[in-house]
Parts: structure tokens; C-alpha cells; sequence
């Protein structure tokens, strides 16, 4: 092994027990609402240490940090920092879990290397180093992880806000709520077609009355997705166009391309029943 | 080479595109559903795509050649089953398909064809 | 892989099939990615005289995505606006591949040189 590594090592296994413990308590002294101290905490530390250890005896540099040396305790650091991320607890406190190991080493060192201040200050900028490259990538882990969890969660809501309602026997409604931009537009065509495909309908009615403005790229969204359902087969409605939007689509110019539009889901759904075959009729005066 | 088979039901013609095609497959199709068209005198041509995963630009004209060869020798072309990616595919690319009828299935797509025979007062015999 | 002839055009649509799958991408991105490299295989086949498909599996952050490149070494596009606007309206031909496809993808880059070839890249992001 080379110097810095060997020292380093020897002074971790010299007494891996107390310097466990060390790096503990300066980790729940800088949170004191951090669960750090329980079980899982301890085990946490000790599989760190393990390949905290592995990596030193391998060689490992503050520099190489992407090596293989490396790659087991960066997947603990991951690990570590995913599932802290999971339970919601900051970014803050991880990383401080990982830089408290910084005082029992420092102290070590510092009655190792007691007469030589140039070795002292040498490897404590190694193990300085080290020490901030694993938080760092705590850090970066934990971004990530937050990340898809947004994503997810942002996915799930755009899902949830654009269902796909079956108004009668081959009449399909989706009512259109908020502002429609790609994400959401391309999400609301692909289940109101899959729905079409498994249910067979023949109409469609996409009501805006949700809709607040309606400029030329939300036009252009709403007729991409009528020419999808007309290249299936089925035929579609747009309802809900409040006497603004109208003014505004004529304004801007926009050809609807004979797609039929009514005023209210009501009137649609009638056209709708009408152009089905059925007929309303009332038994009650 | 291998050519895709074309079903006789009465005065219709069927026809199920399964798999991958070829370009020269598609051509071939092409080919032998316009003689078919003629000899049998057929007055529709339906063809399910409810299996292709895929339909780009070359498959796009084929039907649309189809559908006015058709249309030239007397017959109705409907297009059925077309799946809902590859819908939003096609209107992407900007392939409007104009002039080929579509319907969601072959029940469908068999009364698209009666309706419209039926509308030219042919004689739909048997 | 090499794009020499349809049958090559056809394993690239399975190619970019297999490719998507991997890479999870959603039904509707997958057909769009597989239309997108159907038309562009063509083009290769056709047009530019054979050349060969390479494909990229990039990341970002944890963003995934898939880079295509078709590359040949034929002719050339001389008028790349003119392909990239008349192939549109004309309907058929090399303009319709290329504009299709660029409305299919997140990223379209073409490289092209009277003489010299061409090298079209396109890249979805999952």
C-alpha cells in the first residue's frame, strides 16, 4: 500500500470500535434531530467503514475517486444517500454524517504525526479530500434521487387530472382541465385513443371548458389529437368553447378543419346520441 | 418472396397485414390486390393493420395508392384497427392518409363498406 | 449495422425496437423512434446508395436517452431547405423521411455534402 493509504488504514483498524464510536457522536453532536444514533445509524457507519477500509487497502486516492477502487463505497454512499432521501431527511444532514468521520481521523493523525507538521499536514489534506469527494457524492446521489421522485409524483398528477370518461355506449368524454401544454395534451391523447381501441367507440368529446386561453400551439395540439382519432376511425367533438376562446380562435385564424365544436358538453353529448341512433325521449311530463 | 394472402367474403376483399413488411412486399400487395379487385369485381377492400406496430411514410402511400386504385376500379378501401401510437405517429409525420376510410375494427369497417355500396346504388348481389 | 438493401431497412426497425425496449421508453416514443429510423434507413438504402445505422445509449443526469446516426457515402443532398420544405409537399421521396422524421425526435442534426455523403443523427430522450 502506499504511505498515506497505509497510515490511514492502521489508524482506522487500530481501534475500529472506538473510532466507530468517535465518529457517532460528532455526527448526532451536529444533528440533534438526526436518527443517526439508533440501530440502523450504527449499522450504516460500520458497512461505510467497511468500504472506507476496503477502498484504502486497495489503493484507492482522493483523486482516483471514480475508480474501482472506489466503486464499493461509492455504492454504499449511494445507497446511504438514496434511502435517507427516500425517508425525506436533507441533504444537509447526510453529508454531515459523512464529514463527521473527518474528527476522529484528524485526531488520530494528529498524535501520529505529533513531530512532523509537514506529514501531518500532508495527509490530512488527503483524508480531507477523501472525506469531501464521499460527501460530495452523497450529495449528487441524493439530487438525483429527489429528482425522479418529482418526476414521478409530477407524472402521476398529469395522470390523474385527465380521465377518460364512458358518457354511453360509444361515447367517450374527457374533460380538459388547466392549462394545455405538450406533456400534458400528449398524455390525455394516448389514454382517450386507448380507451377508444379497448372500448370502441366511435365519439369522442374533448370538453375545454377547464381550459383557460387558447392560443395557436394549444389549438394545434387539440387538432393534432382530433386527426389521430380520425385516422382510427372514430370521430370527434370539441365542447366546452366559451364565447372568449371563439373570438380568440377566430381571431388568430385558426382553421378548425371541420372539426364539429359545441358550446356545452350537453349539446355535445345530444349530437353525440343523435348521430348514434338513439333518440331522447321523455315519459314524464 | 413471400406475399400476403387476400381473403374473398363475398363481394369484399380481406386482407391482414401481420408482420413486418418488406418494401417489395407492400408492392406486391399493392399488385395483387388491384387484380384481385378487377377479376373478382370485388366493391371493398378491407384491410386490418390492428397488428402493425409500425407505419411509416412507404406503408402510409401504400395504402394510399390502394385506397385510389381501388376507388378507380369501383371499390371502397377501409383501413381498420390502426393503433393508437401509430395514429400519433402518422399525424406527426404528417401523413393525413386523405382519402382512406378508416374505422376501429373489421365489424366496423364491413359496415362502412356495406353503407357506402348501398350509397352508390350498386347492386350488392351476393 | 450496414443499410443495403430492405431487408437491412427492416432489421433496423427491430434494431431501434429492441433498442427502445431496453431503454423503457413509452409505446407511443418507442413507434416514434422506429418510424423515424424506418424513413431515415431508406433514405440510406435509396438515396444515398447504402451506408450503415450506429446507435448511442446516452445519459444525463437521469435523463436516459438513444442517439441514431445513418450515415452513407453517396450523393449528397444538394438543396438541403428545399428537401427538408418540397419533400413535405410533394408527399413522397427523400423530404418526407427527413422533415417526418424530424418532427418525431427531440434532437435532429443533418450533415451533408454534394459528393461528399451524408449523416443524419437524431436522439430521443426518454
Amino acid at each position: 500500500m502506499k504511505t498515506q493509504n497505509t497510515t490511514v488504514n492502521d489508524m482506522v483498524q487500530a481501534d475500529s470500535d472506538r473510532f466507530l464510536a468517535e465518529w457517532l457522536a460528532e455526527a448526532k453532536l451536529d444533528n440533534h434531530k438526526s436518527k443517526t444514533g439508533d440501530a440502523r445509524g450504527v449499522s450504516e457507519a460500520k458497512e461505510l467503514m467497511k468500504a472506507f477500509s476496503e477502498g484504502i487497502q486497495a489503493d484507492g486516492e482522493p483523486s482516483s475517486f471514480d475508480g474501482r477502487e472506489w466503486a464499493d463505497l461509492r455504492s454504499v454512499l449511494g445507497a446511504l444517500s438514496s434511502s435517507r432521501a427516500a425517508q425525506g431527511v436533507s441533504s444537509e444532514e447526510t453529508s454531515r454524517f459523512v464529514l463527521a468521520m473527518k474528527k476522529p481521523l484528524f485526531s488520530r493523525l494528529q498524535t501520529r504525526h505529533a513531530t512532523d507538521a509537514a506529514a501531518l499536514m500532508d495527509t490530512i489534506l488527503w483524508v480531507s479530500s477523501l472525506v469531501d469527494k464521499m460527501a460530495q457524492f452523497t450529495v449528487g446521489t441524493y439530487q438525483r434521487t429527489r429528482e425522479e421522485i418529482i418526476n414521478r409524483q409530477q407524472h402521476e398528477l398529469l395522470e390523474l387530472s385527465t380521465p377518460v370518461i364512458k358518457l354511453w355506449d360509444g361515447v367517450l368524454a374527457v374533460p380538459m382541465i388547466g392549462t394545455l401544454d405538450s406533456n400534458r395534451t400528449q398524455l390525455v391523447m394516448e389514454a382517450l385513443l386507448q380507451r377508444i381501441v379497448e372500448t370502441g367507440s366511435e365519439l369522442a368529446i374533448i370538453d375545454i371548458t377547464g381550459v383557460p386561453t387558447v392560443d395557436t400551439l394549444v389549438a394545434q395540439h387539440l387538432l393534432k389529437t382530433v386527426a389521430a382519432i380520425r385516422l382510427m376511425g372514430a370521430e370527434c367533438i370539441i365542447s366546452g368553447i366559451r364565447p372568449q376562446i371563439a373570438q380568440t380562435i377566430v381571431h388568430l385564424g385558426i382553421d378548425l378543419q371541420g372539426v364539429t365544436t359545441k358550446a356545452t358538453l350537453a349539446d355535445a353529448l345530444a349530437l353525440a346520441l343523435k348521430t348514434s341512433g338513439y333518440t331522447v325521449s321523455r315519459t314524464k311530463a | 418472396m413471400e406475399r400476403i394472402p387476400i381473403l374473398k367474403m363475398g363481394k369484399c376483399l380481406l386482407v391482414t397485414v401481420q408482420m413486418d413488411l418488406l418494401d417489395r412486399t407492400a408492392l406486391a400487395l399493392q399488385d395483387d390486390l388491384s387484380n384481385k379487385i378487377q377479376s373478382t369485381g370485388a366493391t371493398g377492400v378491407l384491410i386490418d393493420i390492428s397488428a402493425l406496430e409500425v407505419v411509416d411514410s412507404f406503408v402510409g402511400r401504400m395504402l394510399t395508392t390502394i385506397s385510389g386504385i381501388a376507388r378507380v376500379l369501383d371499390a371502397v378501401t377501409v383501413v381498420v384497427g390502426m393503433q393508437p401510437a401509430v395514429a400519433i405517429t402518422l399525424v406527426e409525420l404528417g401523413l393525413s392518409l386523405d382519402g382512406v376510410k378508416t374505422a376501429l375494427n373489421v365489424e366496423r369497417g364491413m359496415k362502412v363498406i356495406t353503407a357506402s355500396t348501398m350509397e352508390h346504388g350498386v347492386d350488392s348481389g351476393t | 449495422m450496414p443499410l443495403r438493401n430492405e431487408q437491412d431497412v427492416v432489421m433496423s426497425r427491430q434494431t431501434v425496437r429492441k433498442l427502445t425496449q431496453e431503454l423503457r421508453f413509452s409505446i407511443v416514443d418507442q413507434t416514434k423512434m422506429i418510424t423515424a429510423a424506418s424513413e431515415l434507413s431508406r433514405n440510406t438504402v435509396v438515396y444515398g446508395g447504402g451506408g450503415e445505422m450506429r446507435w448511442e445509449l446516452l445519459t444525463n443526469g437521469i435523463k436516459h436517452g438513444l442517439r441514431l446516426h445513418f450515415e452513407d457515402k453517396g450523393p449528397g443532398i444538394p438543396d438541403l431547405d428545399l428537401a427538408l420544405t418540397d419533400g413535405w409537399t410533394s408527399g413522397h421521396g427523400l423530404g418526407v423521411g427527413l422533415s417526418g422524421s424530424k418532427r418525431l425526435v427531440n434532437e435532429f442534426e443533418i450533415r451533408t455534402a454534394v459528393g461528399e455523403g451524408t449523416c443524419v443523427s437524431i436522439t430521443r430522450w426518454k
